[in-house]
């Protein structure tokens, strides 16, 4: 797991997180959004639908693909891909509407 | 429990004049048989409970457990040990009672000391609006049936006098909730005692065997593949939290679930000085003094979606530094161990107990937090449901199809932490 040093001295050592806008940043400056890649049902959805859409996760064993919010950065979404079991990121891009 | 094998006084003096040679295993190490009428995914506290419930209260036998490590390996022997039944709202209240009243009585009944310890349980105001949340929470729990007191800042303060009384701290004391029969119990003991129980009515416990595969006929789940061959049966249950979508995944359906890290760390061994747990929701931190004299301290859940079961450092120091601020004592103590579970966080912080949407399967999963207080709860109310094909009043509520129905039991803000 990468540091920076300005946390490192801070006394807290934290993941850092690539920001497609920002460049690498502490994960501690972003929010989970949820799986990426999930549409929003139209008006005409089914209880059960809509359960799925609102509640309902993969959540992914291994490599995930998941939406973020750089809220204490640049306000800005992007779609993460990141193991769950090693947290190792793999890469990230601004997300897809 | 009876028999030759039964733990008492008596056999201990017996055994101590022997050299301890007449001990037996707790359980025996089974090999997995073809096919058994009930079979349970995970050896934790809930499927040990799961299983010893379905032999004992519904004389079901020919059960086996399957663990892919070894029994109470996850969050049964990764938590914070803390039981109690302070809950908002009334289907919570009836679940996590019964619980608690089944840990009351759990020692005996499995013979096997669970150490369980209701010394009570104190939830601290920082606020005044803190307070008048917790006397809103303190008033539904009331109603619920639940025994529950609101202490002042100099009752909260003498209870606990390590509490620092200045109104000048960031987390001053301004009140606090206190529940009697809240406490702690030792909980590799709870797996173990179901463990031993389990095994004595008949039950196959087959550690280090891990789901591959989930095999279906006419829609219906009838066998599973495992790192130890294939299995038949009737009837499966399935409680094994944090790995719960994962192991759904396997079997073609998704969960309203999320895994995160939840961290919980000892200190140093102290003598007595802490004789209640004390919790905050307002900064999340919980603190007990275990009976070596380690305080076990636990605190809010890590921020990243995780199936690592460690934690990062900065969730510690957010666990550490409001106990701090609460407890000044505490600060010259050293941390010996941190470590983390995951947990299975569901949408409104409530279990799901009940069938799934695959024939033959049903489920315990989405305590989140606070699976360890419920294990003898769960275990009762997942075996109705294997035994009985349908719901006790009890985990009714707690249906998967609450989700669809947005009938959600929603414990997440009731001002009481997990």
């Amino acid at each position: 797991m990468r540091v920076t040093r300005a946390w490192l001295t801070r006394g807290i050592a934290v993941q850092l997180f690539p920001c497609p806008w920002c460049g690498p940043r502490p994960e501690a400056e972003f929010h989970y959004g949820g799986d990426a890649g999930r549409q929003r049902p139209g008006r005409a959805v089914s209880d059960a639908q809509w359960a799925q859409y609102l509640h309902f996760r993969i959540n992914r064993r291994g490599a995930a693909a998941e939406l973020w919010l750089h809220s204490a950065g640049c306000g800005r979404w992007l779609e993460l891909r990141r193991d769950t079991v090693t947290h190792a990121v793999i890469d990230s891009r601004p997300m897809t509407p | 429990m009876a028999g030759k094998g039964r733990y008492s006084g008596w056999r201990l003096l017996r055994e101590g004049l022997r050299g301890q040679r007449g001990w037996q295993p707790a359980w025996a190490d089974r090999n997995l048989q073809s096919e058994y009428e009930v079979v349970i995914i995970g050896g934790g506290g809930h499927g040990l409970a799961t299983a010893y419930y379905l032999a004992r209260t519904h004389g079901i036998r020919r059960v086996a457990v399957l663990e892919k490590g070894w029994i109470g390996g996850g969050n049964t022997g990764r938590n914070t040990t803390i039981i109690r039944s302070n809950y908002f709202h009334p289907q919570s209240a009836a679940l996590y009672d019964l619980s608690l009243d089944l840990y009351a009585g759990l020692t005996r009944e499995l013979n096997y000391n669970i150490m369980f310890s209701p010394r009570g349980m104190i939830e601290i105001a920082h606020s005044e609006s803190d307070l008048e949340t917790m006397a809103r929470a303190a008033n539904s729990m009331r109603i619920n049936g639940i025994p529950i007191e609101l202490l002042s800042r100099e009752e909260a303060c003498r209870l606990v006098p390590l509490l620092d009384p200045s109104p000048h701290t960031r987390w001053p004391v301004r009140g606090a909730l206190l529940q009697r029969r809240a406490g702690v119990a030792r909980h590799d003991a709870v797996a173990w005692g179901y463990a031993r129980a389990a095994d004595s009515l008949g039950v196959h416990i087959i550690q280090n065997c891990e789901v591959t595969g989930f095999t279906m006929a006419a829609g219906r789940l009838t066998g599973l593949e495992t790192s130890r061959g294939s299995v038949r049966a009737e009837r499966f249950g399935m409680a094994v939290a944090g790995n719960s979508s994962a192991v759904a995944a396997l079997a073609g359906f998704e969960l309203p679930l999320q895994s995160y890290t939840l961290q919980a760390m000892v200190s140093e061994p102290l003598k007595p000085c802490l004789g209640q747990v004390v919790s905050s929701s307002y900064n999340g931190t919980y603190v007990s003094q275990s009976d070596k004299g380690e305080l076990v301290i636990g605190g809010n859940l890590d921020r990243c979606p995780s199936y690592a079961q460690r934690g990062s450092f900065h969730v510690t120091r957010s666990v550490i530094a409001p106990l701090l601020e609460m407890f000044p004592a505490f600060a010259t103590l050293k941390l010996m161990r941190q470590w983390g579970g995951t947990v299975d966080a569901s949408p409104d912080n409530s279990p799901i107990i009940g069938p799934t949407p695959i024939d033959g399967l049903y489920i315990n999963c989405g305590w989140g937090t606070g699976g360890f207080k419920a294990i003898p709860a769960g275990g009762t109310l997942l075996a109705h449901l294997l035994a009985t094909g349908s719901h006790h009043a009890v985990s009714a509520p707690f249906d998967l199809a609450r989700f669809s129905r947005g009938d959600l039991i929603d414990e997440g803000h009731a001002g009481v932490a997990h």
